[in-house]
């Protein structure tokens, strides 16, 4: 891809605004449904973008595959430890009105920002896998091993 | 209008069951979390296992929360033997609207078996593991592991229709790739994981086909709430061909006789510990789902009289008996058998549901238990003998009752359960389901029963007569299992023994479990018919 000037140079522009764009989706879920699946497909964009264009060396660089697999860990766990939170407070396993017990109205915003921000890492994290599992060449099966 | 109909359903939640009190009546303790905490516990042990990425912590967490899972559901099956329901609402969202965890003998029970087999595993599995799996991957293992486990807890758990099936995809997706880690001794795992990934997917694709048709004409996905609304619309061929995606959808799942193909393969090429936890355990909880809801949401009198499934799944649960008996006398690789055994005995459990009698009910979900502990000895038999002799063909096995007595003895306490011979646990659930069968006046079906057990005699004697009368090779090292192996085997089979030998427990359990599913019903269909 070194040739393709115009290729490269627009993507270092996209990458940054794509991100930007994923963080608006993100932070937006708590007005409408949905949020953190779309968000962490679109930050995973700019990733597998980047990796296009600049290798993906480049990218793991950057984002290397151990992290990725710790970060869809993480994103779940904080998903289940927002519900844990409520249920170790005395309340349902994820009823956010135990993380703000005298505003409920308030720790549903919380609850869902919680609980949205772990699914964008995960969903990130699994679509960066799965584009690191599909260009990252597997070995020749040699003969023997059939 | 439809404030009405909601209003109905919590008036029907209410009557039998001990709601656990709102936080803003009291602070809920640990024990009134147990519906959810034993399907939440291995689900948060399976991301932490990856996070902390450590090989020698790996084990003890997932042994930790699968015995976690077992206290919790010994539990909760304890609370639920009176003929209760405990209910769970998710996030403090009262059912119908919001997700409700439901505990009834029946799934209680279910819970017992996956996470005792669970638990009888792990220990063996340390050892199966780590000469069948490279170092590397043994993380992911256990993570996959107990997502599955959380995956089969979670289905069984479950009051809610659509949590189900993203329940049963979790286990699913995670069955999938275990089945495929097998590809490290023999590399047609791939194309077994592969062909079971697209068996698989289009069961659960028909099933969620079935519960959005139900959705559609019903608005709801409560499950108690689906079989009010359901029960009031009688003639509706939306429901109609929603009943028969589940009913397909889930035959795939259970592996009924003429959708069971992916079934052998999966069990053949996974990894022995693998094998050993699906064939005790995944299917067993599909059966669950069927009963569920030819039973709970469809009811008794939808699924046998305006739809006569008896006259289905009769006939498909008497050629599986016979058919799927008959090809494992042929086949030359242990696990392979044992995979066609399975088809059959699916077919016995089919066969107690089909008769609609509260003692066929009681012997299927009895099997379902028997049948569990049965086959896991087994597979964990031949796990041991892939472990030293390094294949699972007879060839390889030729005289290993010689050279490995305690293991090959317990093999043989397995297969005398699969035949049912009596002081073992296969019997009890066969004998009552010639009684179910007598019961009903079919002495034709008490016979046909008994002539499958035959089949299963000879498929068995070809097992033992390999391991026992041939003359052992003499060209690879044959030594008796290690004991970490050898101790979980028996284990299991000593607890076939006493299952069969003190049967109180587990029949009076699946008793319960069967009025639950019957009589729940039917009641339910009571109220539906006084609202019209």
């Amino acid at each position: 891809m070194r040739h393709h000037l115009i290729l490269r140079v627009i993507t270092k522009i996209l990458a940054g605004t794509i991100m930007l764009f994923a963080f608006y989706v993100q932070f937006h879920g708590d007005y409408s449904p949905g949020g953190g699946f779309q968000a962490g497909v679109i930050l995973a964009v700019a990733f597998i973008l980047y990796g296009l264009v600049f290798s993906v060396e480049t990218v793991q660089q950057v984002m290397p595959p151990w992290l990725v697999h710790r970060a869809m860990a993480l994103g779940l766990l904080l998903y289940a430890g927002t519900g844990v939170f409520s249920l170790l407070t005395g309340y349902n396993f994820l009823d956010y009105t135990a993380l703000a017990p005298h505003h409920p109205e308030h720790g549903q915003e919380l609850g869902i920002l919680l609980v949205e921000g772990g699914v964008g890492i995960t969903v990130t994290a699994v679509m960066l896998s799965i584009y690191y599992a599909f260009v990252g060449r597997t070995p020749v099966i040699g003969d023997e091993e059939w | 209008m439809s404030g009405q109909v909601a209003g109905d359903a919590l008036a029907g939640h209410a009557a039998g069951v001990v709601e656990t009190a709102t936080a803003a009546e009291r602070a809920l303790g640990l024990a009134d979390h147990l519906p959810v905490l034993v399907v939440l516990v291995p689900f948060l042990a399976a991301p932490l296992v990856v996070l902390l990425g450590a090989r020698r912590l790996a084990w003890p967490i997932t042994f930790a929360a699968a015995f976690f899972s077992l206290a919790a559901a010994l539990s909760l099956l304890s609370g639920v033997l009176g003929g209760d329901a405990i209910s769970y609402h998710i996030g403090g969202w009262a059912p119908p609207l919001g997700i409700e965890y439901r505990i009834d003998a029946a799934n209680a029970f279910v819970m017992v078996i996956v996470s005792a087999i669970a638990v009888a595993i792990l220990p063996y599995a340390r050892t199966s593991i780590a000469a069948e799996i490279p170092a590397r991957q043994h993380v992911l293992f256990h993570a996959l592991f107990l997502l599955a486990l959380a995956g089969l807890l979670g289905v069984a758990a479950t009051g809610d229709a659509f949590n189900l099936f993203v329940f049963l995809e979790i286990s699913s997706l995670a069955t999938y790739v275990l089945v495929a880690m097998g590809a490290y001794r023999d590399k047609r795992a791939l194309t077994t994981a592969f062909n079971y990934l697209l068996m698989g997917t289009t069961g659960a694709t028909f099933f969620v086909i079935g519960i959005g048709f139900l959705y559609m004409s019903t608005g709801t996905l409560n499950m108690a709430d689906l079989a009010q609304l359901i029960a009031q619309q009688p003639g509706n061929r939306t429901i109609h061909a929603g009943f028969a995606f589940i009913i397909v959808g889930m035959g795939l799942k259970v592996a009924m006789y003429p959708l069971h193909l992916w079934l052998p393969g999966a069990y053949t090429y996974a990894p022995s510990a693998v094998s050993a936890f699906l064939a005790a355990t995944a299917t067993k909880v599909a059966v669950y789902v069927l009963l569920r809801f030819l039973f709970t949401v469809f009811g008794p009198q939808y699924t046998f009289e305006a739809a006569e499934l008896t006259w289905v799944i009769l006939p498909l649960a008497l050629l599986a008996m016979f058919a799927a008996s008959f090809i494992a006398i042929f086949q030359v690789n242990f696990k392979k058998m044992l995979a066609y055994s399975s088809i059959a005995q699916i077919g016995y459990m089919l066969l107690g549901i089909a008769m609609l009698s509260q003692t066929a009910l009681t012997g299927a979900i009895v099997h379902l238990f028997n049948h569990a502990i049965t086959k896991a000895t087994l597979f964990m038999v031949i796990g041991a003998y892939v472990l030293r002799a390094g294949g699972a063909f007879y060839r390889d096995i030729e005289g290993i009752g010689r050279v490995m007595p305690w293991t090959s003895a317990a093999g043989v306490i397995g297969g005398l359960s699969l035949i049912g011979v009596p002081g073992t646990a296969g019997f009890v659930s066969k004998w009552l389901l010639v009684q179910g069968a007598l019961e009903k006046g079919w002495w034709w079906m008490a016979l046909l029963v008994v002539a499958s057990s035959l089949l299963a005699v000879v498929y068995v004697w070809k097992g033992i007569e390999t391991a026992y009368l041939r003359a052992p090779r003499e060209d690879v090292d044959r030594r008796e299992a290690p004991l970490t192996m050898l101790v979980p085997i028996w284990i299991m089979a000593l607890s076939t023994i006493w299952f069969g030998l003190s049967a109180e427990w587990t029949v009076g359990a699946a008793g319960t479990a069967a009025e639950a599913l019957m009589s729940g019903a039917s009641q339910l269909l009571i109220s539906g018919g006084a609202g019209h």
